[in-house]
């Protein structure tokens, strides 16, 4: 039951993008391309498709969180760092260079995959590649463990 | 490059359905719908039991343009103009950056800022402003 839910809440999250022409990369990239504004090139649509998520998610958030647990059981896995270190530059700096190359993020990369033909193919595995990367860079010891020789 | 139409009535209750999908994934798991947080978990190694829901959620935002085909009879072509290399290029440094980040556009952009966390906002406007800037470079300047 738990499955089905959840791939019905993807489902709902998929429709958003496409709904929003988010799964269009060329939208996406219309709005990152600021320098079309004087051309009258531009187009704002991301930014409305933010506003509309923000204000659902801000109001709903604060009534689910007013419950004890979620509804399939558990607790809730909220983020706790507050710390702005370099990790939450650099990454960001990043993604940011790869989506203004391309115009996809992950979401609407997902979304391409039935339409995108094997672009969106070479684009999921690509990232997939790089999200394993990263988190094995990440797992390593911050500090290289001094090595002491055998002998 | 492709010309747009500005759409701001079906971007904001396009928007609106994904901050619905925040709130239930939210509700249901107690989780933050990020795309790169639930799609790298799909990779091993893993740390928790909940790979057949994650697997789900991503499911569901595949198969999302199928029922638009269905529904509407037209299909949500997406308009890719990169070429392989520049796609392979843009992939590895969208999911690099992403995990690096601890987030992209849904878990920073919209969960992230509904909780009005400083991470994330530093988040958003670091990815905002590279992401600007490499359109400018390439569309621009190039």
């Amino acid at each position: 039951m738990s499955i089905l839910v959840q791939f019905v809440i993807g489902l709902v999250f998929g429709l958003g993008l496409v709904i929003a022409g988010m799964s269009d990369p060329a939208k996406v990239l219309n709005f990152l391309d600021i320098g079309a504004i004087p051309t009258g090139g531009w187009d704002p649509s991301l930014a409305f498709v933010m506003a509309g998520g923000i204000a659902v998610t801000f109001i709903g958030f604060k009534l689910v969180l007013r419950r004890s647990q979620p509804i399939f059981g558990g607790k809730f896995h909220l983020p706790t760092a507050t710390d702005i270190d370099a990790r939450i530059i650099a990454g960001p700096a990043i993604f940011g260079v790869g989506w203004g190359l391309a115009g996809f993020c992950p979401g609407p990369a997902f979304t391409a995959l039935t339409t995108g033909g094997s672009a969106a193919l070479m684009f999921v595995a690509a990232m997939l590649v790089g999200m394993a990367g990263a988190r094995w860079l990440a797992s390593r010891p911050a500090a290289p463990v001094a090595v002491t020789p055998r002998g | 490059m492709t010309a747009t139409e500005f759409t701001p009535v079906a971007s904001l209750l396009g928007g609106a359905l994904i901050g619905a999908s925040a709130v239930m994934l939210m509700a249901a798991k107690g989780r933050i719908a990020g795309v790169s947080g639930i799609a790298v978990r799909l990779l091993p190694p893993y740390a928790d039991r909940e790979f057949a829901g994650r697997l789900a959620f991503i499911l569901g935002i595949v198969v999302a343009p199928l029922v638009v085909l269905v529904a509407s009879g037209v299909a949500p072509v997406p308009t890719i103009e990169a070429g392989p290399a520049l796609l392979l290029l843009a992939g590895l440094l969208v999911g690099f950056g992403a995990v690096w980040g601890n987030g992209c556009t849904s878990g920073h952009g919209v969960c992230g800022l509904s909780r009005l966390s400083v991470r994330s906002l530093v988040a958003t406007l670091t990815f905002m402003a590279t992401a600007m800037a490499t359109v400018f470079l390439t569309r621009h300047l190039l």
